[in-house]
């Protein structure tokens, strides 16, 4: 039995999710290999390499996987994957793209978002926006699975794994990359933040979100939003945190002028202590809150950065 | 152009859902059903792509027994030409569903197939991307944005950084984003006139697809319930609490 870990990576950084999913990778047992495609990606395969319980990291530095196209990285992995028991990547965009291609070309099922692992073919997964949670077993014979990297600790460093380049990588039919948009940023990653602000419908406009600025600033953490801030165009998208958007389980969450609606608790739900900020106390947010503050966020916002 | 939009009958997106006492599922007796969300936004997007006089005929098909001709309707009314249903009882994985609609593809031979990019109640995200695979399609997933322009596809996709670009050749398979556009309402005579429209029934065993899934449901549990909190009187309290008590800042 041995497990292939896909390398979650932007070709200049390797991401934190990798650690986890290797970390998911030890509870299901047998040799762990890590996948680094990408173009100038060695650095990252070293990177990939330090991680603990990695037997070995496969290289594929080829510029066809640049923007990891699913149709190219989907066939990458058809090609390796066929030796493995297991094939794992992140639930992130990249991951939920290319996965169930790999899937129905393996002609498997693929089990989204796996929160759990009891055994080598038995997983646990949430359905219906988080609002229950199913214990799935595959006798497929390649078990194809995206991991929610928010469910597992990142695994320790301090390995030194064989690092095998192969050389692969055809390019995509029929699709091309055209360009990118990409939110610039200097705060930590939503998914990967230990302490996650974000403002929902009740910050009004997208100028009022520089009230959260501060905060997240002085307390390192990273900023989201509800869906309703997002589609009034407050933020852009990716900022979103919920069951369309991103899934977040940091140490601290504080939630402001952000109602609860079952589509955003989705996506917070499982952070260890939530805060609540909001003038309506019959806000449902507030029953799923450790530490709940019912007032104005006008008044709420710049005494909190005062005080942290 | 030809269309082809896969829909999906799911529970309402604002019913709170029940796990059974018996932990073999979620109870959807008497649950409020509906076009699952992202596929109503598929059915938008190709009926203004008719209205662009870019796509000639939009086809919607659905799998699952006979209630789901209601969502089938549904999009008939928003607009769509005519429906498929391919019946079933049996609960699906994404994977049958694609083979599903593979053969449906074959048929129908659309220029384009959009899909929403998951089901609110199985929270997939698998069918657009294995129907892609089975038909040897280029797929765009996730889609907030969608431009034709002859025999090519661009589009603008929600990822995790940010959004990216991709042009595809067509034929392609696109699955939908919240952002992509905001569905319309169907009118009471709309509503009168899909009645009439043509709405093919097929069995799904005519298909020649193994229906059986590898994957067993083994129990299905209601998440652990949060304890609930406290209020706090003011921001010094607040921060007090979280420094002393949950010690996270």
């Amino acid at each position: 039995m041995t497990v292939l870990v896909y390398a979650e990576h932007d070709n200049s950084q390797l991401k934190s999710e990798t650690a986890k999913l290797v970390h998911a990778a030890t509870k299901i047992g047998g040799d762990i290999h890590v996948l680094v495609a990408g173009s100038n990606c060695e650095g990252i395969a070293s990177e990939a390499a330090k991680i603990d319980d990695v037997a070995k990291v496969l290289l594929v530095d080829n510029e066809n996987f640049e923007h990891q196209l699913a149709e190219n990285t989907a066939d990458l992995l058809v090609e390796i994957g066929k030796d493995y028991s297991h094939i794992l990547a992140s639930a992130s965009t990249t991951g939920k793209n290319f996965m169930p291609r790999v899937a129905a070309l393996l002609d498997v099922a693929q089990l989204s978002d796996v929160i759990g692992v009891e055994s080598d073919d038995t997983f646990v997964r949430p359905i219906y926006a988080g609002n229950a949670i199913a214990t799935v077993q595959s006798s497929d014979s390649i078990k194809v699975l995206t991991v929610r990297a928010s469910a597992f600790d990142a695994q320790a460093t301090g390995n030194n794994a064989e690092i095998e380049k192969l050389d692969k990588g055809s390019e995509a039919k029929g699709v091309s990359f055209v360009g990118e948009e990409l939110t610039e940023s200097e705060r930590p990653e939503l998914g990967a933040a230990e302490i996650v602000i974000s403002g929902g419908r009740g910050m009004q406009n997208g100028e009022n979100f520089a009230l959260l600025e501060g905060i997240a600033d002085k307390l390192g953490a990273a900023i989201g939003a509800s869906r309703a801030a997002v589609d009034a165009g407050f933020v852009p998208n990716d900022m979103q945190v919920g069951q369309t958007g991103k899934i977040v389980a940091p140490q601290l969450y504080i939630a402001v002028g952000i109602s609860g609606a079952i589509q955003h608790l989705a996506g917070m739900k499982d952070s260890k202590v939530i805060v609540a900020i909001n003038k309506d106390e019959e806000a449902p947010i507030f029953q799923v809150a450790d530490y709940g503050l019912v007032g104005d966020l006008f008044d709420i916002l710049p005494e909190l950065e005062k005080s942290v | 152009m030809k269309i082809l939009v896969p829909v999906k009958r799911a529970i309402d997106y604002n019913v709170k859902v029940r796990v059974k006492a018996d932990n073999s599922g979620v109870d959807l007796t008497n649950a409020k059903m509906a076009i699952n969300p992202f596929c109503e936004i598929a059915v938008e997007e190709a009926v203004r792509l008719k209205e662009k006089g870019i796509a000639e005929e939009v086809v919607v098909v659905s799998v699952g027994n006979k209630s789901c001709q209601e969502q089938i309707r549904t999009a008939l009314a928003l607009g769509a030409d005519r429906g498929i249903q391919i019946d079933t009882d049996e609960s699906l994985d994404s994977l049958q569903i694609a083979k599903l609609l593979a053969k449906v593809v074959e048929k129908e031979a659309p220029k384009m197939v959009i899909l929403g990019k998951q089901s609110i109640d199985s929270d997939n995200n698998q069918t657009g991307q294995m129907l892609a695979a089975l038909t040897n399609m280029p797929q765009g997933t996730f889609a907030s944005q969608v431009e034709v322009d002859g025999d090519s596809v661009k589009v603008t996709r929600e990822i995790d950084g940010g959004l990216q670009t991709i042009a595809l050749t067509l034929p392609a398979v696109v699955t939908t984003d919240l952002r992509l556009n905001e569905p319309r309402y169907a009118s009471l005579p709309n509503i009168m006139k899909a009645k009439r429209k043509p709405l093919d029934v097929m069995p799904a065993s005519d298909f020649g697809v193994e229906l059986t899934s590898n994957v067993k449901v083994i129990k299905v549990e209601a998440p652990a319930q949060r304890k609930g909190g406290v209020k706090v009187a003011d921001v010094a309290e607040l921060v007090d609490k979280l420094k002393n008590e949950a010690k996270v800042i």
